[in-house]
């Protein structure tokens, strides 16, 4: 099967092309708006901002202790005998969950939601090994029956609308055209119940891992995540390394963030906490339970106390849902795995900035983002360390660092520092902006593509302050 | 990020820090905001040498010459003045960036101690002058477009509009998606014209949809931003700096 | 050097060195100070408000209202433990209401697709509610397992209102689930749901179509 795909080097027109589509246009307006509205409710009654500074002091708690706690995560997941998993990289991984399968002589897989395994391009590679990799979360099956990846991280198929999607039930699997939602999604429940019953490996993410008890824990509305981590006979965990909570008690704040953050939710539909596989006397759930820990570029991003916040992300998309520049590209115009504010400081650590250039630069940094993310993220911040590291002016410790330098944007911010150090200089700039005004052009693309080019002024504020106080001086 | 909560008295003398853009482009609204502060009583101090404040260097990662020219505006406020600046992109600058581009440097006592009586005009009017507002305009609607830095940076939703609220013959109206950026973003606008294009255009409808001819802001960046789109589009939707509004309105 | 050494050697020679651990102050999840019949309250209104449905019974007599439950939705297969005191007077209330009584208490390997197929309905026990979130918390047993709540299309679950804590938080600490956890704890809050059809909400995708609680009230 093959993906459509976009690519991170491909932004501008990825963007053009979005920006050109009137549906995408619409559907992320409505979408964002109506996922904006839900959060401002879903917080309404709590006071947000002491639950965000508990929410970032958890995160960043966990951090601080993120050695201690990844082997405290596995000791206590080895008691209670879940089989644990370390993979330096997203093809580490790949390898570890493929093999796993290998072992159990696995046909087809059904996978719950998650984002690090499309990270690591998991579906590609166990397809490449002849296993068959089915998504069973409802957007991300659609999506996936489409021939497409995620456009968001929580709703996948944002971009698709009622009619799309029954024209991709229709060709892709017969069910009848319709535009009732209880239909289609019916038929979808029936469709995937088989696959339930039929797959040999279920693959799941997950949401909060507790270091205390060795609990791993998955978020969901469908019932998806539990089919995927109970009915087949073995299941896989796969989590970013940065996922470690301390504490049980660290759980609901997260939780209660999570949901309200992400789609406005008090609560979702399920909270499943896995602790084990199927204990002796027990008669149902997988007797075989694996948790894979993936790096894949998070420990380095750990050793930088200024990017070290990029790792306190709990996955909850509010940064996207309040982004200007997402709300009119959609995800799939940034060409990565994540999107959105957030996939513009994780991407340069996971894949360089040589692909991702472009992506630290496609914000006005208005602070949207910011301001919503649950764990206090300085998304803002961080975009511009990005920008600077991609100029070559920062540490130099992300990949592909410097990739931006070039001499004539140097060259001219340098003779702008040198004039705006130099006050005389500055001044005799005025003045001639002043005089040449008329020579002004009235095409200065790109600029002039959507706006006309103010004029410098008669007189600049230095010499009108000059006459307002010799006036003044006199009276 | 957060809103100065403690303000000073009102002083006998300001820094004020015109902001390049207003230099080169709205010298009127610099001068209209010296005056808006001298109405209260206040000496206005304008130091010649300002230049830039380094914003357009330090969100294009040019850092070390950001902080060269920092560094120059720093040595202008020598004495323990409230630095008042009519722009929240600007003030934001001074006020939260400056400690951290300068945080390496001898100087970055002095960054902490600038940063910490720097100013947005209409912050400074509401809350260090009390300024009472008496409109002697003819009855109109206005929105108001607060800029991002202003309402994020600066945290400074409120205090346009409550200036906008004392003047007796003005009816605020607020346009749909009123938080969000116009698009303009410094160098955003030239490095990602298009979404930026996108973004100026939403919202230059959304002004036009509440019926109001007029704007106001308090940043000369989204001005122009916001002017030209509209200029361009042929629209009758036209905006000008708070503090020309203001003079005008109460003089 | 394995994966996981070179993984928690990166971490332990952080370039930046120690990372200051901060407080973390709890009392914005406790605390809410709602009596019973508050608490009843919000759990009942928002877990209706996203399909449940809640039917209140005497301790002594709510047998009665599960067979009437049982009767409306033409329910003929439940499925049920058998030693936990819910599904023991469950078994003997449903005697002779002509509703076959399946046993889970085997290899689900054994009676996978009859469980997928031909049982219309799973009734469990619960350990007991948040009314924050209008959820209820369930341990799965041998007795009572996972699947139980998960794949018949209509789940019955059976609360005491004396149960219900008011936060999750709260649960956590005054059950002491830190000490021991079990092969699997849930937070159910609902009939399974999703917006993933251009955010129109539609129930009953993969996990149960149906959620009824029945609210058990007065002395043992």
């Amino acid at each position: 099967m093959s993906v459509q795909t976009y690519s991170p080097r491909e932004f501008h027109r990825q963007a053009h092309d979005a920006l050109g589509n009137p549906q995408i246009r619409a559907n992320f307006r409505r979408a964002m708006d109506g996922l904006m509205d839900k959060r401002g409710d879903a917080f309404s009654d709590w006071d947000v901002e002491t639950l965000r500074e508990l929410g970032a002091n958890i995160r960043l708690r966990a951090l601080a202790k993120l050695p201690d706690l990844l082997e405290q995560l596995e000791a206590n997941c080895e008691a209670n005998g879940i089989k644990v998993h370390w993979a330096t990289d997203g093809d580490e991984a790949c390898e570890i969950v493929s093999d796993i399968c290998a072992r159990h002589e696995a046909k087809s897989v059904i996978k719950g939601k998650s984002m690090v395994t499309e990270e690591m391009h998991l579906n590609a590679h166990l397809e490449a090994a002849g296993i068959e990799a089915l998504e069973s979360d409802l957007g991300e099956y659609l999506v996936q029956l489409n021939e497409q990846t995620p456009s968001h991280i929580i709703m996948p198929a944002i971009h698709l609308n009622t009619d799309e999607i029954s024209d991709i039930l229709h060709e892709k699997t017969g069910t009848e055209r319709t535009r009732n939602v209880d239909t289609m999604t019916a038929a979808a429940r029936a469709q995937l119940r088989e696959r339930f019953m039929a797959a040999d490996v279920g693959i799941s993410g997950v949401n909060f891992a507790v270091a205390e008890t060795g609990t791993l824990c998955l978020v969901e509305n469908e019932g998806n995540g539990r089919m995927t981590t109970t009915v087949p006979p073995v299941h896989v965990a796969v989590t970013g390394i940065e996922k470690v909570v301390e504490h049980l008690r660290d759980v609901p704040p997260l939780y209660s963030l999570l949901t309200r953050s992400a789609t406005g939710q008090h609560v979702t539909t399920y909270f499943n906490m896995i602790n084990a596989p199927r204990q002796a006397g027990e008669f149902d759930g997988p007797k075989e339970v694996h948790l894979v820990l993936v790096d894949n570029g998070r420990s380095n991003i750990y050793q930088d106390d200024e990017l070290l916040d990029t790792l306190r992300c709990i996955r909850c998309g509010a940064c996207m849902n309040h982004c200007p520049v997402y709300t009119r590209v959609g995800g799939h115009a940034y060409g990565t795995t994540y999107p959105g504010p957030i996939g513009s400081i994780l991407m340069p650590h996971l894949i360089g900035l040589e692909e991702t250039q472009d992506l630290p630069s496609a914000s006005s940094l208005c602070g949207a983002c910011g301001e919503v993310c649950p764990v206090k993220i300085p998304i803002p911040d961080l975009l511009v360390r990005l920008r600077k590291e991609a100029v070559g002016e920062g540490r130099g410790n992300v990949p592909g660092a410097g990739v931006k330098r070039n001499k004539k944007e140097l060259a001219a911010w340098k003779s702008w520092q040198w004039a705006a150090t130099h006050p005389g200089v500055w001044r005799s700039g005025l003045t001639m902006a002043s005089k040449l005004r008329a020579l002004m052009p009235a095409k200065l693309a790109p600029w002039t593509d959507y706006r006309t080019l103010p004029q410098p002024a008669k007189t600049s504020l230095h010499t009108l302050v000059k006459r307002h106080h010799a006036k003044r001086g006199q009276e | 990020m957060t809103p100065i909560k403690h303000y000073p008295p009102k002083p006998q003398k300001v820094y004020f820090y015109g902001t390049c853009l207003i230099d080169v482009f709205y010298p009127g609204a610099g001068l209209d905001a010296i005056r808006l502060l001298e109405r209260e009583g206040i000496e206005v101090i304008f130091p010649d040498d300002q230049t830039c404040c380094g914003q357009p260097a330090y969100t294009s990662g040019y850092h070390d010459e950001a902080r060269r020219v920092a560094l120059a505006q720093l040595a202008l406020f020598p004495e323990p003045w409230p630095v008042v600046v009519p722009s929240g992109s600007c003030g934001g600058m001074l006020r939260v960036h400056y400690p951290t581009l300068l945080a390496d440097t001898p100087q970055v006592d002095a960054a902490q101690d600038v940063a910490a009586r720097t100013f947005e005009l209409t912050e400074f009017l509401l809350n260090v002058c009390h300024v009472k507002l008496s409109d002697l305009g003819e009855p109109e609607q206005v929105a108001m477009h607060t800029s991002c830095s202003a309402r994020r940076e600066m945290g400074l939703g409120d205090t346009a509009p409550a200036l906008l609220n004392q003047l007796g013959q003005v009816e605020l109206v607020e346009q749909v998606r009123t938080t969000e950026c116009c698009g303009f973003g410094g160098t955003f606008a030239v490095r990602h014209p298009e979404v930026s294009g996108a973004m100026v255009e939403d919202k230059v409808d959304a002004i036009e949809a509440t019926g109001a001819r007029h704007f106001v802001t308090s940043d000369c960046g989204c001005l122009m931003n916001i002017n030209g789109n509209a200029e361009h589009r042929q629209k009758a939707v036209q905006g000008e700096h708070i503090a020309s509004y203001l003079w005008r309105r109460t003089s | 050097m394995s994966a996981r050494d070179i993984i928690l050697n990166h971490l332990r020679t952080r370039t930046d060195g120690a990372i200051p651990v901060p407080e973390s102050d709890f009392s914005v999840m406790t605390g809410r100070g709602w009596d019973h019949d508050e608490r009843l309250a919000r759990f009942e209104q928002l877990i209706t408000s996203v399909h449940a449905e809640v039917v209140h019974a005497q301790r002594s007599s709510w047998t009665q209202a599960l067979a009437a439950i049982l009767h409306d939705k033409g329910i003929k297969r439940l499925a049920l433990g058998h030693e936990h005191p819910v599904a023991c007077e469950a078994r003997t209330g449903l005697a002779e209401a002509g509703v076959e009584l399946v046993d889970p208490a085997r290899e689900i390997e054994r009676w996978q697709r009859e469980q997928f197929e031909r049982v219309d309905a799973g009734l469990t026990s619960t350990g007991g509610a948040i009314a924050e979130t209008g959820s209820l918390w369930l341990w799965p047993t041998p007795d009572e397992p996972r699947r139980l709540s998960l794949v018949p299309s209509i789940h019955i679950a059976v609360l005491d209102s004396e149960a219900i804590d008011e936060t999750f938080f709260d649960v956590i600490e005054a059950h002491g689930w830190a000490r021991a956890m079990p092969t699997n704890a849930l937070l159910v809050s609902g009939p399974s749901k999703t917006a993933d059809i251009e955010q129109t909400l539609a129930y009953g995708v993969h996990g149960p179509k149906e959620l009824v609680v029945i609210v058990r009230h007065g002395a043992d």
